[in-house]
This record gives structure tokens, sequence and C-alpha cells, in this order.
């Protein structure tokens, strides 16, 4: 006669209830000490603190802010700052790690080598380092506002930061912009156009550069019709520090090259993967096709390198996202450390701030994979 | 008819082969490869060039300022005396950066600590020789007890050093080894547990693996410095080294159970079936047949887990530890070697001795790469 113990659909049941069992005796030991902990400290609960008055200033905001704002405002800011040097970093990184990806496949010798050296090196020297060296070694060391550099006319270079000039948009440049978007929707469907031609007659259409030309010569076009509706304002040196025109911190400088070659390094190890993982013979037999090297690429190596080369790659845009929190330790006010430094510092609600800063980047991260998961379905090789 | 025949046959009669001729100077030797590789067409020409000028202005640069123009001993007056690195700081801080402010005469431990590590891990890491099996469980189990041993003291007569003493390359070494140390059973488990029949299993290791894949390092430092004291019942407390550990330890745990879900992914399922059919149970099937095959294959993986946590634990000094990264930050406040080029030796220093660690232990991971895949094909 065999036990219930014997029998494996009962077991797991039982199983799987002691091991839930455990894990919520384990959430209410947790729950119970936090509680008395936070009585014994004194310490406010709950989420209402984020009405209340910040009290600190923040040094670069995309968003109005001011010391009498709440600390959900300041919230909003670090979220902002967040993303905005995570979208700059993936930018640059993407860039920078494309063009040595494919060096490091150059038939050049020098730059192929070249680009390995840049790979090894960059990727084993932990990022913090990198961050520290770019802010410390490097933008501490440059001039000071009085004898600014100035790569460019009127873009100068100093430790208090980047300054370029401000665009200030006039009446008339909402034309400019409606030309610009109308002239965009209309490639795409020339786009759409040519490609259903293509594929019913077999001739093709200069598609690209009527497209640069729509895109591009339109909205300038309107742009001096309309009287040139754009007023630069300058920076200007007043007092100790230039005022007027767009800034850019020193820190966030700092933390975009970092993040940037950092990201870069493993970037160009996934298009080189993926480059390489065509077979040769696809290139063989395009090329026996009759297609034209820049054809060859766009249409057969690309799109296949791609569906190798774009899961990793998102998992590197997220790593730079998260990455982008070591700004806490050059103090560029992000989100943590806006929220996870100052915020905490101020208001001891260590579960309510971390919970909320843990929220946000896991949104992020969960909104990845989903996206990630949608792509692998979308683009999986179908295989019959 | 006839005469085209004859032709012919006076062609072939009359046919020598040309002598071999030897190839073109221009496309052999050093010449020939030059062409072929530098200069293959105008572009390369011009890549080339500009490739050769941004190594030649790199190399130079880091030449003058690290060597020729260093200074190499004597007192921060001599180091601003000159434009380049400053290594008399390095050499005045040395202890401080390899052992924080462990106390002089306790610094044998660390020696001591280190020596034996080393000289368990490298039979370990050369296949050829022999007793891998007793190795590894000298290295996994009696090791990491005669290292807490030695380094926090308070038994056979050594005098207890608190970990607020402990910095430098120990606090990196101890964290990153004590972080990937920890992560491998808790990784294991959790990666079987995804691949469990079991729902509710299943989900609470999916939970969990994603929660720490989602949140940046530093949060989790955070967490760990100040919201886990509050998670412990009173009068339990851990210090904050111990508490980074712990953080650093479920961290880098959920990374290691997606690694090791690859490698149980790679066995085929026959092997699963095959030893089902012989009628071993679930843990005897993982222990004896699943999991030395999986573990095998995912040794890569482990080291490249190694690596990025070796790098991201650099990150402790933000929460107030002082790793070797942090060391180097503080001694920078030191007024008396506050010269122009302090901060870019310390810094230069610190990523060479990272630059070192894992660069090595990336090669050692590819060449596990390259005879894992030979074994696999034989």
């Amino acid at each position: 006669m065999m036990g219930w113990w014997q029998n494996p659909q009962t077991r797991g049941i039982f199983f799987q209830v002691i091991t839930l069992l455990f894990v919520v005796w384990l959430g209410w030991s947790i729950a119970e000490n936090t509680i008395a902990n936070l009585q014994r400290l004194n310490i406010a609960s709950g989420y209402g603190f984020l009405g209340n008055t910040a009290g600190f200033s923040i040094n670069f905001s995309l968003v109005e802010y001011s010391e009498e704002d709440s600390y959900a405002r300041s919230l909003l800011v670090g979220f902002l700052n967040t993303v905005l040097c995570a979208a700059l970093g993936i930018v640059f990184a993407t860039i920078i790690g494309f063009v040595v990806g494919i060096a490091r496949l150059s038939n050049n010798w020098l730059i192929a080598r070249l680009a390995t050296v840049y790979v090894e090196i960059v990727r084993n020297i932990p990022l913090l380092l990198q961050i520290f060296f770019w802010y410390i070694g490097v933008l501490r060391a440059l001039p000071g506002p009085r004898n600014s550099l100035e790569p460019l006319p009127n873009v100068l270079i100093n430790t208090r930061g980047l300054f370029v000039p401000k665009p200030l948009f006039q009446d008339g440049f909402s034309a400019v912009l409606i030309i610009l978007a109308l002239a965009c929707g209309a490639s795409f469907f020339l786009w759409r156009w040519a490609r259903k031609r293509q594929q019913a007659t077999g001739r093709q259409f200069p598609v690209f550069w009527s497209s640069c030309g729509m895109i591009v010569l339109l909205p300038l076009l309107a742009f001096f019709v309309m009287g040139q509706p754009i007023i630069w304002e300058y920076p200007e040196l007043k007092g100790f520090n230039y005022v007027g025109g767009s800034a850019l911190v020193p820190e966030l400088v700092a933390l975009v090259l970092a993040l940037s070659i950092y990201t870069a390094s493993f970037i160009a190890e996934i298009v080189r993967a993926g480059i390489q993982a065509v077979s040769h013979g696809q290139t063989e037999a395009s090329l026996s096709l009759g297609l034209r090297r820049g054809q060859y690429l766009r249409l057969v190596i690309i799109p296949q390198a791609m569906r190798v080369v774009i899961p990793p790659l998102t998992n590197q845009y997220l790593n730079l996202t998260k990455n982008s929190s070591l700004a806490a330790a050059i103090a560029y006010p992000e989100l943590v450390s806006v929220f996870a430094g100052i915020v905490l510092n101020q208001t001891g609600q260590a579960v309510e701030v971390l919970s909320i800063v843990l929220a946000i980047y896991l949104a992020l991260s969960i909104t990845t994979s989903l996206f990630m998961n949608w792509f692998n379905a979308r683009f999986a090789l179908v295989e019959r | 008819m006839a005469d085209t025949t004859q032709v012919t046959q006076t062609a072939r009669e009359e046919w020598r082969p040309i002598p071999e001729q030897p190839p073109p100077n221009l496309s052999i030797g050093p010449i020939g490869w030059a062409r072929r590789n530098l200069f293959a067409s105008p572009t390369d020409i011009l890549l080339t060039i500009l490739g050769a000028w941004v190594a030649y202005s790199v190399i130079t640069a880091v030449l003058d300022w690290a060597v020729f123009g260093a200074a190499w001993s004597g007192t921060a007056d001599d180091c601003r005396a000159v434009s380049g690195a400053c290594w008399p700081f390095i050499e005045a801080k040395w202890g401080q950066l390899i052992y924080g402010r462990y106390p002089l005469e306790e610094r044998w431990r660390v020696d001591w600590t280190l020596g034996l590590g080393l000289a368990l891990m490298i039979p370990l890491l050369i296949p050829a020789l022999p007793l891998k099996k007793l190795n590894a469980i000298l290295l996994m189990g009696a090791y990491p007890v005669t290292a807490f041993f030695l380094l926090t003291g308070g038994f056979f007569g050594l005098p207890v050093v608190e970990t607020p003493l402990w910095g430098g390359l120990l606090v990196t070494l101890v964290t990153s080894i004590v972080g990937i140390v920890a992560s491998l059973p808790l990784g294991i488990l959790l990666a079987l547990g995804r691949r469990s029949n079991m729902p509710v299993v299943r989900m609470l290791c999916v939970g969990f693996i994603e929660f720490w894949r989602g949140v940046p390092l530093i949060t989790v430092l955070f967490m760990a410095s100040v919201m886990l004291p509050l998670f412990l019942p009173e009068g339990v407390t851990l210090d904050k080294l111990l508490r980074c550990l712990v953080g650093i330890a479920l961290f880098a745990s959920a990374y290691m159970a997606e690694v090791v879900r690859g490698g149980l992914q790679a066995i085929p399922r026959g092997q699963y079936e095959a030893a089902a059919a012989m009628g071993l149970g679930y843990w005897r099937m993982m222990n004896l047949i699943v999991l030395p095959q999986a573990l095998r294959l995912v040794i890569p993986g482990i080291v490249n887990n190694f690596i990025a946590l070796l790098k991201d634990t650099t990150l402790v000094l933000i929460v107030g530890l002082f790793d070797l990264l942090g060391i180097i930050q503080l001694s920078f406040t030191d007024p008396y070697w506050s010269t122009p080029n302090t901060a870019n030796t310390g810094y230069f220093f610190a990523a060479v001795i990272f630059w070192c660690m894992c660069f090595s232990i990336s090669r050692y991971s590819q060449f596990m790469e390259r005879r894992l895949e030979t074994e696999h094909k034989k």
C-alpha cells in the first residue's frame, strides 16, 4: 500500500503549502519587526510626506522647481533627470558601440586592433571609477569660467559645465514644426507606396533621397518664409559664471561620458557577435544574386544580425538606465541621489522612500522585458 | 579533318608550362601584408593614418604622464614639481590601500588568508592537476571558515579586529568573493525552483529573481544599510559590512540563478528522462545527473558574473564602506598629499589593479570556454 507521501501530486501540494507558509511567516515577522522598530524609533509612516515642502534646492532640473515645492515635485525632477541622462547615454552608447563593433571586424588590421584594445580596457574597469575619472580627473581640471575653452563660437566649456546658445522660439515657429510633421508623414506614406509598387512591379523608387529632400528642405523653406523665427540667447560672463544660454552641469557631462563609453564597450561586443552570427553563405548568396554592397548589408545582413543583436541590446539599455543611479556618487540630482539620498535623510522614512525608488526601477525593467517578449515573438525565426 | 588533328598534335608536343614565377615583391612579406591589411583602398589608407595618429597620441600622452613625467620617489613637494603621476603617494598609502585600517601587527592574518586562498584556488584552476573534488571541498567548505576566523579573530588567542577597521583591497575581495560564493547555492536553488513543476514555487522564484534583477545594486545597498536594520527583531544588529554582504549575496544570487538556468536548459531532455527511468527521485536526479553536467557548462557564465560583481563592489563606497576605490577617495583628503596629480594617480592605480584582475579572470574564462567546447564536441 502506498502512503500519501509517495504520491508525487499530493507531495507537491504539501511542499507548496509548506513553502507558502514559510514565505507568509517571513513576511509577517518582517512586517511585525518593522512596525515595532518604527514605533520605537519614533519614525512616521505612510506616504503623506510626499505633499510636504521639500525645502532643498536642486541645481539641475528640467521642470520648474524651487525649495517651496513638495517632495512629490522633487521626485518628478529626479525621475526626469534619470530619464535625461539615460536617454543621452543610450544615444551616444549606441553610436559608439556600433562604430566600435563594426571596426572590430574591419579588414584594416590597425583599426580592428584599436577597437579591441578599447573594448578590453574599458569593460574591465569599474564604471564608478570611470565616472570619478571623468568628473574629478578631467572636468575639474578644466579652466575656470574666465578662461573658458571655446571649441565652437559661443559654445563654452569650463569647470562649471558646458554652455551652449539657447534657442528662443518666436511666433512663426509652430508653422515650421507643422510642416516638418507633415513632411515626415508624407515620407512614411511615400515609403509604403514605393514598397507596394516594388512588390507589384519590381520598379524601385528613390525613397531615401526624396524623403530627405522633403524632411530637410520644406521646413527650411518655411523657416525662411516665416522670417527666421528663432532668436539665440548667448551665454554671457556675469561675475564669476556664465548666465543665459543652455547649461549642462559637469555632473551630467561626466555621467553621460562615463555611461556611454562604458556601455558602448558591451554594445560593441553584441554588434560584433550579431554580425558574425550571420553565416558567410548569406553574403555569397546575396552577391551572386547581384545585390550591391549597400543593398546586401541593408536587405540581407543587417535584418538577420538585428534579430540576434536587439535582445541583448535592450538588456544593455536597461543596464545603462540602472547604472545611471551611480550618479549618487557625484551628486547629479537623479532619482537615487535626490530621493534615496536627500529625501531619505530629511524624512528618515526608509521603507516608503526606497519602495518608491524600487517601484520606479522595477516598472522600467518590467516594461522593457515585456517589450522584449513581444519583440522575440514578433521577430523570432519561423521554423517549419 | 585530318589537317586539324595534325595541328593540335604538334601544338601539344610544343606546349611547355612556363616555369613558376616568384610572387611579386609587393604582395609578399611585410610589404604585402601591409598592402593587404593597412593600405587596401584609399579609405583604408585614410583610416590607417587616422588610427596611427590616435594610437600615437594616446600612448605618448599616457607614457609621458605615467612614466617619463612622473615623480617616482620623494615627498609631496617632488610631486608638485612635476606634471606627471605622483607615485610616492601610492607608496606612502600602500598599506592603507591593501588593508584599510587593519591593525599593523595583525596584517599577517590578511596575508595568510590571501595566500591560503591562492594556494587552494590556483590548483583548482589548472585542469591538468588531480584531486579536483577534494580541492573544491577545501576551497568552498573549509577555506571560508578558516578565513572568517583568521580575519575577524576572537579565537585561538587572536585579537578581534572589528569590520569597520577593514578596508582597501581586502574589502573589495571579501565582498566580491563572499558575494559569489554565497550566491552559488542560492542561485542553484532559485534556478531549480524556476524550472519546477510546482506553480507556487515557480512563481515565488520568478518573482524573487525578477525583483533583484530589476533594481540597481545601489538601491539594494541602500536597502541593506537603512532598511535591513528595521526588518530585524529588536536587539539583533548586524554590522555594516555584513549587511552589505547580505544585500550583495541576494542581488548576485538572482543573476546566478539566470546563469544556472541557462545550463539546465542546455541539458537534453533525454538525460532527465533516463534518470527518471532509472528510478531516481528529484534530488538524486539533480545531484547525480543534471547539475554536474549543467554546472560544468556554466563555468564561463559564473566567471563572468564574478567579474561583474568584482567591478560592482566599488559601489559599497556610496554607503560608507571603504573598499579599494573608497580608500583611495578617502586618501585624497589628506592635506599633505594635495597635489594637482594626486587624484589622477589614485584613479590610475585603482584602474590598473581592477583591470589586471578582471582581464586575467576573463582570459581564464575564455580558456575554459574553448576547453568545454572541444570536450563537448568529442
